[in-house]
C-alpha cells in the first residue's frame, strides 16, 4: 500500500513547551485519516509541519512523495489547505478570491476564472456575486476557505476543523465535498473536535495528546479496544444491585471490565453476541431480582476518545 | 470538472525568475482590487499630506523666516513630499500586519508561488501608491502656486523621492513581519512625528540649537528634503555642515543602504516565519 502521508520522529519545541514529541503518522493513499486530540494537543502544529507553514525540530515529512523539508514548493503543488482560522481576503468577493488564489497556482487568466465559477458552484457559494467577504457569515466564509484548499484538485488535502461554526447543512455540504474528493483518489487528513465527523468520515483515526500519538485504528476499532459494548440495567431493589451485577456479568461473559452499581444502575461490560441480552435477564429472573429496564449500549467513539485521552476523569496535571 | 492540474515545467532560472515577476504582479493586483472597491482608502491617504502642506502654510507659514529669504511654500512642498513618503512607513506596515493577522500571509506561504512575491508585490503595489499620493500632493502644490523650476529635474526630485519610499517601505514590511500586535502599528504612526520634526522638512537644520541641527541634519530624511528642494530650485541656504554640502549623495546613499538592510532583514524574518 503506497502512502500519500509518512511522518516519522516528529519533533517540535515552543521554548521549553514540547509541542510535538515523536509523532509517527502514516495515511494510505486515497483514504482519509481524522486527528483528534484536545485543545493544545498540537493537531495544528502537525498540520502546519506538513504544509510547510512550520519548520519541526526533528523528523521526516513526506507528503505526496515529496519530502516537504527538503522541497517545499514541490511539495505547495500537491496539497491544499484548509486552516484552522478561514484565510481569505475580506474586502474581495468570493470569486475574486478564488481567481487571485488560482493564478497564484499559476493557472492562466481563463483556467482561473473557470475553475473558481466550478468551487464557487461546488461549495455553494456561486450566488455570492461582488459582494465582499467582509459581508459573509461566518459559515460562508468557512466555505469559501474551504473551495480556496480545493483549487487545484489536490492529491493530499488537509482541513484543520474544516466544520467548526457551520450550520448542519454547512457540514453535510462539506462531507459531501469530502467524499466526493475522496472517490475521485483524493489523500484527506483532517483534525476535529467532532467525533462524528471522525465516524463519518474516517477510515482511521488517530488521537493526539500532549503532543504524542496515543491511539490509532479504525473508528471500529478504537471503540472495541475500551470495552466494546455495555449492558445497562435498572433493577427494583437497590439493595440487590451489587449482586445483579455480579450474575449479570458472569451470565454475559463480556470482556474484562468491572461491573457497577450505583443505586438501582447497574452497568456491565458485554461482548455482542446473539441472546446475551436475553441470557442476562434470565440469571437475574431465576436469582429472583427484577429487572425494571434493559439497554444495550454500544460504546460510541466519543467514550472511546474520552478514556483514551483521560478527558473523562478529573485531570490532575497541570498544564505548561 | 476541469482538469485542474498544475503547469509543468518551472525548473528552469528564467522560469522561475518569470514567475517571481508574475506572481509579485498578481500579489500587487490584490492592491489594486481593494482600491477599485475602496477608492476613498486611496485618496484619504494621499490626501493627509496635503491637508498637513494647507496647514503649515497658511496658519504657520505667516511666522517662518527661510534661509535665504524664500517663499515659505517653495520652502515646504519639498519637505512635504519627502514627509509623505515617510509617513507610507504605517500604511505598509499596516498592510503586513493585517495580511498575517487575517492568516493572508500564511495562505500565500501555502501556495506554490514564488517566495519573495509576497514582499515584492507588497512593495510593488506600495510604490504605486505612493506615486498616486506624490501626484495629488504635487497638485495641491501647483494649486497653492508653488512652482518646480523644470521638468526634467522635477523628475529626477520624483526619483529620489520614490527611492526615500523604497526605504521606508521596507522598514514597514520589517516592522511588519516583527509584529503581530497592531498596537505597535500605533506606536510606529507616533513614533513618526519626533522622527518628522527632527529633521528639515519644517524648518532649517540651522535654525535649530548645536546638536539637535546635526542630528536633523543627519536624519535620513533630511538628505532628500534637500535634493528635492534644490531640484525644484528652492533655496537651500548656506552654512550647513558636511551632511547638507553632500545633500544629493545623502539622498541617495541613506536610502540605498536602509533599503539592503530591511531587505535583508525582512527576508530573513519571511523566512523565520516558518520556525
Ligand atoms: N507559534 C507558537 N509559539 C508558541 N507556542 C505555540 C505556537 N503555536 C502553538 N503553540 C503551542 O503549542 C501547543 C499546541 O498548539 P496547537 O495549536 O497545535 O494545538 P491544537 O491541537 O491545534 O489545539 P486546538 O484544538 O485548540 O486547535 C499549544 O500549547 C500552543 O500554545
Ligand atoms: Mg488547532
Amino acid at each position: 500500500m503506497t502512502m500519500a502521508i509518512e511522518v516519522a520522529g516528529l519533533t517540535k519545541t515552543y521554548g521549553t513547551t514540547v509541542v510535538l514529541d515523536g509523532v509517527d503518522l502514516q495515511v494510505a493513499r486515497g483514504s482519509v485519516c481524522a486527528l483528534l486530540g484536545p485543545n493544545g494537543a498540537g493537531k495544528t502544529t502537525a498540520v502546519r509541519v506538513l504544509t510547510t507553514l512550520t519548520r519541526p525540530d526533528a523528523g521526516r515529512v513526506h507528503v505526496a512523495g515529496v519530502d516537504v523539508l527538503r522541497h517545499p514548493r514541490a511539495a505547495r503543488r500537491r496539497f491544499g489547505l484548509v486552516g484552522q482560522q478561514p484565510a481569505v481576503d475580506d474586502l474581495l468577493g468570493a470569486r475574486q478570491n478564488l481567481v487571485l488564489f488560482a493564478r497564484l497556482h499559476h493557472l492562466d487568466r481563463r483556467t482561473a476564472r473557470a475553475r473558481a465559477d466550478e468551487l464557487l458552484e461546488q461549495v455553494g457559494l456561486a450566488g455570492t456575486g461582488a459582494k465582499p467577504v467582509r459581508q459573509f457569515s461566518g459559515g460562508m466564509r468557512r466555505r469559501l476557505d474551504v473551495a480556496a484548499g480545493l483549487v487545484l484538485a489536490p492529491e493530499v488535502l488537509f482541513l484543520d476543523e474544516p466544520t467548526t461554526g457551520l450550520d448542519p447543512a454547512g457540514r453535510r455540504d462539506v462531507w459531501d465535498t469530502v467524499r466526493a474528493l475522496v472517490a475521485g483518489g483524493t489523500t484527506v487528513l483532517l483534525t476535529t473536535q467532532y467525533l462524528e465527523e471522525a465516524e463519518q468520515l474516517a477510515d482511521d483515526v488517530c488521537v493526539l495528546d500532549g503532543g504524542r500519538v496515543v491511539a490509532r485504528g479504525t473508528p471500529r476499532e478504537l471503540t472495541a479496544a475500551i470495552g466494546g459494548d455495555r449492558l445497562e440495567l435498572v433493577v427494583g431493589d437497590p439493595a440487590r444491585a451489587a449482586e445483579a451485577a455480579r450474575l449479570a456479568e458472569r451470565a454475559a461473559g463480556g470482556p474484562p471490565g468491572a461491573p457497577a452499581a450505583d443505586g438501582v444502575r447497574v452497568t456491565v461490560p458485554v461482548s455482542r453476541r446473539p441472546g446475551v441480552v436475553g441470557a442476562v435477564v434470565r440469571a437475574l429472573d431465576e436469582a429472583g431480582i427484577e429487572v425494571d429496564d434493559v439497554v444495550l449500549r454500544p460504546t460510541t467513539l466519543d467514550e472511546a476518545y474520552l478514556r483514551i485521552t483521560g478527558a473523562d476523569r478529573t485531570r490532575t496535571e497541570v498544564p505548561a | 470538472m476541469t482538469a485542474a492540474t498544475h503547469p509543468a515545467g518551472e525548473t528552469t532560472v528564467g522560469a522561475r525568475l518569470r514567475w517571481a515577476v508574475t506572481d509579485a504582479l498578481t500579489v500587487a493586483g490584490r492592491d489594486a482590487a481593494h482600491w477599485r472597491r475602496q477608492p476613498a482608502a486611496l485618496l484619504v491617504n494621499a490626501l493627509f499630506p496635503v491637508l498637513l502642506l494647507l496647514m503649515f502654510v497658511y496658519l504657520l507659514g505667516g511666522s517662518m523666516a527661510v534661509p535665504g529669504g524664500g517663499d515659505y511654500r517653495d520652502f515646504l512642498v519639498p519637505g512635504m513630499l519627502a514627509l509623505a513618503m515617510v509617513f507610507g512607513v504605517e500604511a505598509t506596515m499596516t498592510a503586513v500586519v493585517t495580511d498575517t493577522a487575517r492568516g493572508i500571509t500564511d495562505r500565500f506561504r501555502s501556495l506554490p508561488m514564488a517566495p519573495s512575491a509576497v514582499v515584492a508585490g507588497r512593495c510593488l503595489a506600495d510604490l504605486a501608491s505612493s506615486v498616486v499620493g506624490l501626484v495629488v500632493l504635487l497638485a495641491a502644490g501647483l494649486a497653492i502656486g508653488w512652482r518646480p523650476a523644470g521638468i526634467g529635474s522635477a523628475l529626477a526630485a520624483v526619483g529620489l523621492l520614490l527611492l526615500l519610499r523604497l526605504a521606508f517601505l521596507w522598514i514597514g514590511i520589517h516592522l511588519g513581519l516583527l509584529t503581530r500586535d497592531p498596537a505597535a502599528v500605533t506606536a510606529v504612526q507616533i513614533l513618526v512625528w519626533p522622527f518628522a520634526f527632527l529633521s528639515n522638512a519644517f524648518v532649517a537644520a540651522s535654525s535649530m540649537p548645536g546638536w539637535l541641527a546635526t542630528v536633523a541634519e543627519w536624519n535620513p530624511l533630511a538628505g532628500t528634503v534637500t535634493a528635492v528642494r534644490d531640484l525644484f530650485g528652492a533655496p537651500v541656504g548656506t552654512g550647513g555642515g558636511w551632511a547638507t554640502e553632500h545633500a544629493t549623495l545623502l539622498a541617495v546613499g541613506w536610502p540605498v543602504v536602509l533599503t539592503v538592510v530591511f531587505a535583508t532583514l525582512s527576508v530573513r524574518r519571511f523566512q523565520a516565519l516558518s520556525s
